[in-house]
């Protein structure tokens, strides 16, 4: 963006002795529109702290029930880390391939994301079902219900975030890399980017902090 | 098939809701088929439903409010009568219908009436006021209001489809456990509210985004007029306040529905964590509306005045300092509550720190009126009504943020009293200058100034002899909330209360009389000009109504007052105004997207109210549904040509060079 300097227009404003930067007017549709999804994240963020919050308040509160590190299997959660982690490549790997409208690396980068993401939510649904089944689900105390539904919160995302990809690379093939096209893009690439984030602050609190408790 | 839904959700035994309801189902009704008949359905469809113009939107979001400042405020009349009979016997009101009553009250007045009309106002004005076409997402700017229309048209399904939530207006649990509350009144509440709450994040998005990214050219940052950034302040709260709401209400849902044990009595759940929460959001929230109404009585108070903002930058200072104190007070919601002493005198000094810029704010404005040449137009008899009632409402503020006299205040009628002083006194005063100040930009037209000042001075008055007996009873030890008393010192208040209730709804009936009485002489009311005020900020430099696409070019900003610099300088160099070369423009397409989304969104919250499980299905793959479609099309824009958008203007320059001429040289 080009700022320039008028000393010309100073005069007409009172508080200004000097050099005055000129606002240079609207910005463009990208930087609008990826400002608006920032702004967007950053209120998801904000209610993903107040499940954290919630589960700060709640993990010692096991009503006699299990404790974190009684469920906790760092095996599963190693590898949905390493998919999440891999994932959020892949994701940046397609956005390159939008950006040089390349159509083959984005569907293959697309396509790697979604399967690792559904790898994410096989190994998650399967966690939350084994808990189920052995009767800690998130009614037994306000320690499960925390963490089922902080886990649960980050999953339903990741869930809307393969929805919205499949939903991208169909428009990819039905429109090509239009302009309109491409800014979803760009906003879908800073939500899974996001997604990756907040994993990293569920896999600190949630399960090596309950772990080593 | 029906979830919980059968006859025994319609209130047969119950006369007044039903009767209430049968009204307004006859009144909707009457209105939809005139609306058939006459055929202006078409119309209707074409340039409100599916407008995206942010004007246009902004126009709905205060219609819709002005709707349910009706509804609300027939709540409020019923309880005052209540409270004034209700003296050593049951009054007119059973127990759990009163109940009902306040708690839709509040949801109505906060979510509903003041929320959609501050919206409503910022939408209409604030990309006028920055000299752009319109705001950063127009059809997510249509989504938004609809969604806020689907939750109040759900609060109002419930008065004869079931029935409401008998918890007060932020429905504390465990009161509102499936166990205390097993009815599908708390249903109602939280589904509404996280209806509306999507929309309200998407408006505050949209703006914040507005003001940040989309100001013309030479619109720094210290020349936004005061509006703007009191409207950016209030929408930053929004986007970092709303996600807590949806969090909590979405863990009381969580608990109702799934049995979950976020705010449960047993299994560990913690009651105390959703008042830590719901009040992180609430004293935000506060700010969220009466930051607005501080921006509007600034352009009132300055232009009224004939001068510039004293202390313009004190000013937004004092607006960012609000913005940030805001979100640290909250616990001064539940002293009581037995958080210590440390933490209540922490609390306690941080609530007072706030009336500090507040007071920057009410000295700014009498030091812009000192020495102006004042005109007292309705918008300005709101302004200084407005001064002297906060300033009330603000000390006993202060004095509610001292710990041990909370003690004795807290839940009491003073605390009622209080909020209302802020937020009739702050917000919907403000609500009320605004709609006089803008009504002329909006319509072309000026609202009647006579009956504009009887409303003014009905609903002053009104507003005192309510609210001064509610202070005194609350000091006399009269709790919140009652449905009927015993103690024979507080009755005379209620009846001089009720007594300022009408008064107050005579100044409410002068407002429906000034705008059928406008809208009867808009002929002679009409404003060729678009500057009725003699205006200082962008808005006034276009016509009124203003044309879809607002300016015909994107005008440049010299300075603070833009439109009044533009006037100076347009008389010093003789009228002389450059004419550049018009330019095609592109404005964004209409979509039918926010009001088919809202259509299922309203499906889906009624199926999750009722438990009608396959409907919630029919109603998300619906709301998806329409977001692909909407991705899918191809032209969202579409082309004004030079030539319309140079006839167009014309006109408007043309007034406006007989207007400055009139005015004479300086
Ligand atoms: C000078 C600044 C203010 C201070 C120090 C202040 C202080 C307080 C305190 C301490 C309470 C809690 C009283 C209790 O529950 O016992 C309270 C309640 C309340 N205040 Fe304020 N206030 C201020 C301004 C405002 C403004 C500007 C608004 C609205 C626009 C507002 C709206 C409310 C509402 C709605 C409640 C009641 C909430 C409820 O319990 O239902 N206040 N205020
Ligand atoms: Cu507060």
């Amino acid at each position: 963006m080009a700022m320039t300097a008028t000393a010309g227009h100073a005069h007409a404003d009172p508080h200004h002795i000097g050099l005055v930067i000129e606002h240079p007017g609207p910005a463009s549709k990208r930087i609008v529109t990826a400002y608006g999804f920032w702004v967007f994240l950053l209120s998801d963020i904000v209610m993903f702290s107040c499940f954290f919050a919630a589960y700060a308040v709640l993990s010692g509160q096991t009503a006699g029930g299990p404790k974190g590190s009684e469920i906790f299997e760092q095996r599963n959660v190693a590898i949905e880390t390493v998919c999440l982690l891999l994932s959020s490549f892949t994701c940046g790997m397609a956005s390159i391939a939008a950006d040089v409208r390349n159509r083959f690396w984005f569907y293959l980068g697309m396509g790697v994301t979604c399967l690792l993401g559904l790898i994410f939510l096989t190994i998650e649904f399967r966690e939350f079902a084994d808990l189920v089944a052995r009767g800690y689900g998130p009614s037994r105390s306000a320690f499960l219900t925390a963490f089922f539904s902080l886990v649960g919160c980050h999953g339903l995302h990741v869930s809307a975030g393969v929805l919205w990809l499949l939903t991208m690379m169909a428009q990819v093939f039905a429109k090509g890399f239009r302009a309109d096209v491409l800014r979803r893009m760009m906003c879908f690439a800073l939500f899974w980017h996001a997604l990756d984030i907040v994993w990293v602050g569920v896999f600190s609190v949630v399960y090596l902090l309950g772990s080593a408790a | 098939m029906l979830g919980k839904l059968d006859w025994s959700a319609i209130p047969f035994d119950q006369p007044i809701p039903l009767v209430a309801g049968a009204v307004v189902l006859v009144a909707i009704l009457g209105v939809l088929i005139w609306v058939v008949v006459k055929g202006h359905l078409p119309y209707l469809w074409s340039e409100w439903i599916t407008s995206v113009d942010h004007k246009r939107i902004g126009v709905m979001y205060i219609l819709l409010a002005s709707v349910m400042l009706l509804r609300g405020g027939s709540d409020a009349i019923m309880m005052r009568i209540q409270q004034a009979v209700a003296y050593q016997s049951q009054g007119y009101l059973p127990p759990e219908h009163y109940n009902q009553i306040f708690s839709a009250h509040g949801t109505i007045m906060i979510f509903f009436v003041a929320m959609p009309f501050v919206i409503g106002l910022m939408n209409l004005i604030v990309p006028l006021q920055l000299g752009v076409r319109d705001v950063a997402f127009p059809t997510l700017n249509s989504v938004g209001f609809w969604l806020t229309a689907t939750g109040a048209l759900l609060v109002n399904l419930s008065l004869v489809v079931g029935e409401f939530a008998r918890t007060g207006w932020l429905a504390f649990p465990p009161l509102s456990e499936l166990s205390y509350s097993p009815g599908v009144g708390v249903d109602y509440y939280a589904w509404s509210l996280q209806i509306s709450g999507v929309g309200t994040l998407v408006a505050g998005i949209n703006l914040v985004t507005t003001v940040l990214k989309l100001r013309t050219k030479g619109m720094n940052y210290l020349r936004m007029p005061m509006f703007c950034w009191t409207t950016l302040a209030s929408n930053l709260l929004i986007v970092a306040a709303f996600p807590i709401l949806t969090a909590t209400l979405a863990m009381l849902l969580l608990d109702r529905y799934l049995g979950f044990h976020f705010f449960t009595n047993e299994a560990g759940g913690n009651v105390m964590m959703f008042m830590n929460l719901i009040w992180a959001w609430g004293h935000p929230e506060v700010y969220i509306l009466v930051l607005p109404a501080f921006g509007i009585f600034s352009e009132v108070v300055s232009t009224f005045s004939g001068k510039g903002l004293f202390g313009y930058r004190s000013m937004v200072l004092a607006t960012m300092a609000i913005c940030v104190i805001s979100f640290m007070v909250w616990l001064h919601h539940f002293f009581t509550m037995g958080a210590g002493p440390d933490v209540n005198a922490i609390f306690g000094i941080a609530s007072m720190i706030i009336a500090v810029p507040t007071g920057v704010k009410i000295y700014n404005w009498l030091f812009t009126m000192y020495g102006g040449r004042i005109r007292f137009a309705t918008p300005m008899l709101w302004a200084v009504g407005f001064m002297v009632t906060f300033i009330v409402g603000g000390l006993t503020g202060v004095l509610l943020a001292v710990p041990p006299a909370d003690f004795m205040l807290h839940n009491s009628m003073f605390l009622v009293a209080h909020f209302h002083n802020v937020i009739i006194g702050g917000v919907l005063f403000g609500a009320f200058a605004g709609f006089e100040y803008w009504f002329p930009k909006a319509f072309g037209f000026r609202l009647d100034e006579r009956w504009g000042k009887l409303a003014f001075w009905f609903t002053f008055l009104g507003f005192f002899i309510t609210f001064i007996p509610l202070y005194i009873a609350g000091m006399l030890g009269m709790t919140r909330r009652m449905q009927h008393y015993d103690v024979a010192a507080w009755r005379p208040w209620m009846i001089v209360a009720a007594i300022g209730m009408a008064v107050l709804t005579i100044g409410v009936i002068c407002q429906i009389v000034q705008l059928v009485v406008s809208i009867r002489n808009r002929e002679s009311l009409r404003d060729r000009t678009g500057d009725p005020w003699d205006g200082r900020s962008l808005e006034w430099a276009t016509s009124s109504p203003p044309p879809v696409f607002n300016f015909a070019f994107n005008p440049d900003v010299r300075g603070e007052d833009a439109y009044w610099d533009m006037k100076v300088h347009a008389q010093q160099q003789s009228l002389e105004r450059d004419r550049p070369e018009y330019q095609d423009i592109e404005m964004p397409r209409n979509s039918p997207t926010g009001f088919v989304c809202a259509f299922f969104a309203t499906v889906m919250g009624f199926a999750l109210i009722w438990h009608i499980w396959w409907m919630v299905i029919l109603g998300g793959i619906g709301a998806f549904a329409t977001f692909v479609v909407f991705a899918w099309r191809d032209h969202d824009e579409y082309v004004i040509p030079a030539q319309e958008v140079a006839a167009i203007d014309r006109i408007n320059l043309e007034e406006r060079r007989s207007l400055v001429s009139m005015a004479g040289p300086v």
